[in-house]
């Protein structure tokens, strides 16, 4: 027992650089498809299957926009002949619509968290556990996870918002401490994902609490949710959730 | 892989069961309700079947129950089917196949049908409190796209209660419990150390994915299937390709099945790992979990590099696959994984040179051998109790038939059995891989699966189990009826055996040894 630290140590530092270095290794992020100018926008647009890609004209130049609270990185337009760019970046977290100011510098160094499982997959739940694993440390960040709302400062909702999940979400929200702040992550938090919404989903967390940043990604890699939390306290610049051609 | 003899005189020695062969391994018979009981026991007990799942299919005037068995000693499929007239009960039988018990309460839930004889119905899928009486979501009159008017409030619901002694108490966790859990409620009844009871109510993650599955096509149908359950999200995209490509008769290419194996395989170290380090975490030992947290983080990195998604999302198409795997990643997943089987067969070592840990997860949660061959409760929580069945072994699909896979098995049944076993198939899978990467086919990875009207059920041995689709769809690619039959939902049923007994601390690690998920059982 007494050689669990050792262990530890054996294996070294394998913890990664970002906010504060760059961070590239391969296979941390899916990667998500670039806007740009295309002479196929219309088929490209059509064999998308979320309809995350729309054909767009300016100035009589064709090309594709990419609304990414749609897209699940079904891959089909990274693969074939009209294959559009990807990127392989992470910063994903943006403001919504409603969005309240960030929490601000007195949040720097213990932001509390609490996860609220909505139906999410298991994709979504295995990269959030992974947020506080040695290659992410969300730890090192001032970022803790809670298991009260009593504690939590950020509201960390997953899944397409399952009816029987309903109560405990608002009743998780209503007793959260002022100031807080609430995070969808993934697709299926934002409008359902492939699920959508029906008789068992409500289809989007902002149909039952006032949500202030949507992380889209199906799912999100670990550094795309700690973006994500990062941007509710203002320690990075936000991204968006359209990109235009 | 012909019927046996001995089964195919008895059933003609019964009176009016229409037996039909569906195919030179699938054996159907159109039974009637009053025959249904005798049939299941026989089956159960002179044939040694196993219960694969049951699903109701509704057309104009009647529901058609299918109950589904497998022969495991022989590799057939025997699919009893009756006919349930609008009104009228089935005799349930669970009594016989208590594997069947969850299922019949579903399909009370779901269909609105009823099983007498059956000692619980009701309150399961639908929470009571919240789904207003009557309705039957799956029935074909119910629109799914909208949320019913006449809700509950979701908060009436009082747990049941067995335990009356002066002191004792009824602990929930969940919905909403630990850090970063899956939702569900567990309701503990203790006179203060001892769990007595356990009452598991699930479904806080029901998206009914199998009623919104109808009237969508096949392709957004595949999109379903991955993301329904994303831990094994490849085993269910794959079984659902399966299914059809079974409906078209399309061969799939060689190199395609072999890299088939190659993801499933990789998927299933994943899950084994990420359920390592959740043990270990429960037990609060933390470097223990950061270092199967690596090997998940690397296998996770491993699978972007290989197929372009961390969760093999994407990658399955029916036919084969969306893309080949060029030379240099073989040469990656070649270079990789030899590694990463290192460090877990090191981090094994570690656990098992850890006293107090183990400790914690021996003689925890145990399920004998009896309760899982009773509770029919599969993959490696079956194995770990003595009970050697695996799909890939018993109902080959792909080219598993010339691997014929080892199947680790451990008697004891309890936490540490389940720990070993989940090491012992991660070393497994990394060989299968490694011997399969010199003998890769040359060609295609895809090969042309046209749309058309059928239906077929597609197996697949999933990390967790054995996991079960049905498709039907029409000619032009409308989905008509998906089940899914899910590992997760058999062995969530017999979990609350393991617990009782336990001390109410041992509670999240005997839930983290047992490694469900909701997700995957919730649907």
């Amino acid at each position: 027992m007494s050689f669990w630290p050792y262990y530890g140590l054996q294996r070294g530092i394998t913890t990664t650089a970002w906010p504060d270095g760059a961070e590239d290794s391969a296979g941390i992020t899916p990667g998500r498809p670039r806007a740009g100018q295309t002479e196929h926008a219309e088929e490209i647009a059509a064999a998308c299957p979320t309809r995350a890609l729309k054909a767009v004209s300016q100035e009589g130049r064709d090309g594709v926009a990419v609304d990414f609270t749609h897209c699940i990185h079904c891959q089909r337009c990274r693969q074939g002949d009209n294959a559009l760019p990807w990127s392989t970046d992470f910063s994903w977290g943006a403001p919504s619509a409603s969005a309240q100011p960030a929490l601000g510098s007195r949040f720097t160094r213990s932001l509390q968290v609490l996860y609220v499982d909505a139906g999410a997959c298991g994709a979504c739940v295995n990269e959030v556990r992974l947020i506080d694993a040695p290659p992410y440390n969300l730890h090192r960040l001032g970022i803790f996870v809670t298991a009260t709302p009593r504690d939590a400062d950020v509201l960390l909702v997953a899944g397409p918002i399952t009816d029987a999940m309903r109560t405990a979400i608002s009743k998780a929200y209503a007793a959260m401490p002022e100031p807080k702040r609430v995070m969808g992550m993934g697709t299926c938090a934002i409008n359902g994902g492939v699920f959508g919404e029906s008789f068992a989903c409500a289809g989007g967390l902002e149909k039952i609490v006032p949500v202030d940043l949507w992380l889209p990604g199906c799912p999100p890699p670990p550094l795309a949710i700690i973006h994500g939390l990062l941007s509710l306290v203002g320690r990075v610049a936000p991204a968006a959730l359209e990109e235009q051609p | 892989m012909s019927i046996p003899k001995t089964l195919q005189e008895w059933l003609q020695s019964i009176p009016n069961v229409q037996m039909q062969k569906r195919s030179e391994q699938w054996l159907q018979l159109l039974c009637s309700a009053e025959q249904l009981p005798a049939l299941t026991r026989h089956l159960m007990e002179e044939e040694e079947a196993e219960f694969a799942t049951l699903l109701v299919e509704e057309s104009a005037d009647a529901l058609s129950v299918h109950y589904l068995f497998y022969l495991p000693a022989t590799g057939n499929l025997i699919e009893l089917k009756v006919e349930a007239p609008a009104g009228t009960e089935l005799p349930a039988i669970s009594d016989t196949v208590h594997a069947a018990d969850w299922h019949e309460r579903e399909a009370w839930d779901l269909y609105g049908l009823r099983f007498s004889g059956h000692p619980f119905l009701g309150d399961f899928v639908l929470h009571d409190d919240d789904w207003p009486e009557g309705l039957d979501p799956m029935r074909r009159s119910f629109d799914g796209k909208h949320r019913p008017d006449l809700h509950g409030s979701g908060a009436d619901w009082a747990p049941p209660r067995l335990l009356q002694e002066q002191g004792a108490m009824v602990f929930p966790v969940g919905p909403v419990w630990g850090d970063f859990n899956e939702s569900g409620l567990w309701l503990l009844e203790t006179p203060g150390e001892q769990i007595r009871y356990l009452h598991t109510r699930l479904f806080y993650k029901y998206r009914g994915v199998e009623k919104i599955a109808e009237g969508r096509t096949v392709d957004q149908g595949l999109l379903l299937a991955e993301r329904f359950a994303g831990a094994s999200a490849f085993a269910h995209a794959w079984a659902y390709c399966q299914a059809l490509e079974q409906i078209a008769a399309c061969q799939v290419p060689t190199r395609a099945q072999q890299l088939r194996i190659v993801f499933a395989e990789l998927e299933r170290i994943r899950h084994h790992a990420a359920n390592i380090a959740e043990i270990a975490g429960s037990t609060a030992l933390s470097v223990a979990k950061a270092l199967a947290q690596g090997i998940v983080e690397d296998l996770l990195r491993l699978s972007a590099r290989l197929c372009g998604h961390r969760y093999f999302f994407g990658v399955l198409t029916p036919g084969g696959l969306r893309e080949d795997l060029d030379e240099s990643k073989i040469k990656l997943l070649r270079q990789t994984l030899p590694e990463l089987d290192q460090r877990m067969q090191q981090l094994e070592k570690q656990l098992e040179g850890s006293s107090s840990f183990l400790d914690r997860i021996e003689e925890m949660g145990t399920l004998d051998n009896e309760l899982a061959r009773i509770y029919g409760v599969v993959g490696p929580i079956a194995r770990a109790s003595g009970r050697s069945i695996d799909l890939r072994r018993h109902l080959p699909y792909g080219q598993y038939a010339f691997l014929s896979p080892d199947i680790p098995v451990e008697q004891e049944g309890d936490g540490y059995a389940r720990l070993r076993i989940f090491f012992a198939e991660s070393r497994i899978s990394v060989k299968i891989i490694l011997e399969l990467l010199p003998f890769m086919a040359e060609g295609p990875v895809q090969s042309p699966c046209p749309i058309q009207e059928g239906h077929a059920l597609s197996w697949v041995e999933a990390p967790s189990g054995a996991t079960f689709h049905w498709l039907r769809c029409t000619g032009d690619g409308t989905i008509t009826r998906l089940r899914l039959g899910t590992p997760g939902f058999r062995n969530w049923h017999a979990f609350e055996r393991a617990i009782e007994g336990a001390a109410f601390q041992d509670f999240p690690i005997i839930m983290a040894t047992w490694g469900l998920s909701i997700a995957e059982n919730d649907r």
